[in-house]
């Protein structure tokens, strides 16, 4: 991006809205930033104070929200080429990227600190991670550069659950890592079968996804691949301290359904599926959100069941 | 008497103040709440006054 360009194409206006630097955090994923700290944070065996559960979350969902800021920074130049984007605030006039930026920063660094004083320097540097990862790995690195991409980026979606978690116990285990992972292998093919049926611009921008790289065939084949790689790990955690018969039940009936939805994906070539206007991939897609929501919601009951002797394997 | 329409610009940057104000209101608010459960939860002292006297000492 040259000074050139960054002087053609910024504006200066200086009069945004309340609303409009609420978009920079890219509220939709803040949502489920949310949820997934949520039911990190109560899933853990360390009761938290309600304030210091409530202030914990808040912060997490800034720490999110700070990096959906500098992403929309640092990628103000392809935002303004790709139609999805054009009415971010950036490209649409109303925040400059300078703006952008130190809001960014700001909030970046508050959450940080904030979390560190209401929960743990653990939790406060996994959070700070993150928004590392997001910013630095993700948006600066590998966005541009490699097809994988969204597999590698998908970790910094990974972490709230994880943050949760350290917010209530002052560290790391296996259930929290797990839960990093099922968000982790879950990304990659919720997001190729996105990528099937929304005819994006990324070639246009310069964006290497797997769908103009490497073609629609082998993204098919890489989303049946880690929907196999998922199931088992996805199953498996039912037989930890976060999964029961509840999760167990609920994994085993969204697994084989996703299963089934990347394997019909897999067997459709492009042909049939401009003739039913991707609607397989369409309908993965949905499910692809239901079964992360419903895994999550699956450890959240288990967990709040356990104090009353119903959650869990006890 | 009568008063000018206020303009759009205007409107937007009252929008944007309540907005900020309703913000920091909030954090302030927070911020007293987790003290005041960080200052009655059980593993919360004051220094003793031993120690107290030695960072005075010191200084």
């Amino acid at each position: 991006m040259s000074d050139a360009s960054i002087n053609a194409n910024e504006t200066q206006t200086g009069e945004a809205g309340f609303g409009d630097y609420f978009a920079l955090l890219k509220p939709r994923v803040m949502s489920l930033v949310v949820f997934t700290a949520l039911v990190g944070l109560l899933a853990a065996p360390t009761p938290v104070h309600p304030i210091v559960g409530f202030a914990a979350i808040l912060f997490i969902a800034v720490g999110g929200g700070a990096s959906g800021a500098l992403n929309m920074w640092w990628d103000a130049d392809i935002d303004r080429i790709m139609k999805r984007t054009q009415g971010r605030p950036i490209p649409a006039g109303k925040i400059t990227e300078g703006e952008a930026f130190g809001f960014g920063m700001t909030l970046a660094a508050m959450s940080v600190i904030m979390l560190a004083l209401a929960a743990n320097f653990v939790a406060a540097g996994l959070l700070a991670f993150t928004i590392f990862f997001y910013v630095v790995i993700y948006s600066m690195w590998l966005k541009r550069w490699t097809p994988q991409n969204i597999v590698i980026g998908g970790a910094a979606g990974a972490f709230p659950p994880m943050i949760g978690w350290a917010v209530a116990t002052g560290g790391v285990s296996v259930e929290s890592v797990l839960m990093f992972a099922l968000i982790f292998m879950w990304t990659p093919p919720h997001f190729w079968a996105l990528a099937l049926f929304m005819k994006s611009d990324y070639e246009k921008a310069g964006v290497p996804m797997l769908t103009v790289t490497h073609g629609r065939r082998a993204t098919r084949v890489y989303i049946l691949i880690y929907t196999l790689l998922l199931a088992p790990l996805a199953i498996g955690a039912a037989f930890t301290g976060i999964g029961g018969p509840i999760y167990l039940a609920v994994a085993v009936a969204l697994n084989a359904a996703f299963l089934k939805g990347a394997w019909d994906i897999w067997r459709r070539d492009e042909v049939q599926a401009e003739a039913d206007n991707y609607k397989t991939e369409k309908k993965v897609f949905a499910l692809s959100l239901f079964y992360l929501f419903g895994h999550f919601t699956a450890i959240l009951i288990e967990s709040i069941l356990t104090p009353y002797g119903w959650g869990g394997w006890s | 008497m009568s008063f000018r329409e206020p303009h759009e610009l205007h409107k937007r940057r009252f929008g944007r103040n309540a907005g900020l104000g309703l913000v920091l209101g909030g954090f302030v608010v927070l911020v007293f709440g987790l003290t005041v459960v960080k200052v009655s939860q059980e593993e919360f002292g004051f220094p003793q006054d031993g120690q107290a006297q030695t960072s005075g000492n010191a200084e």
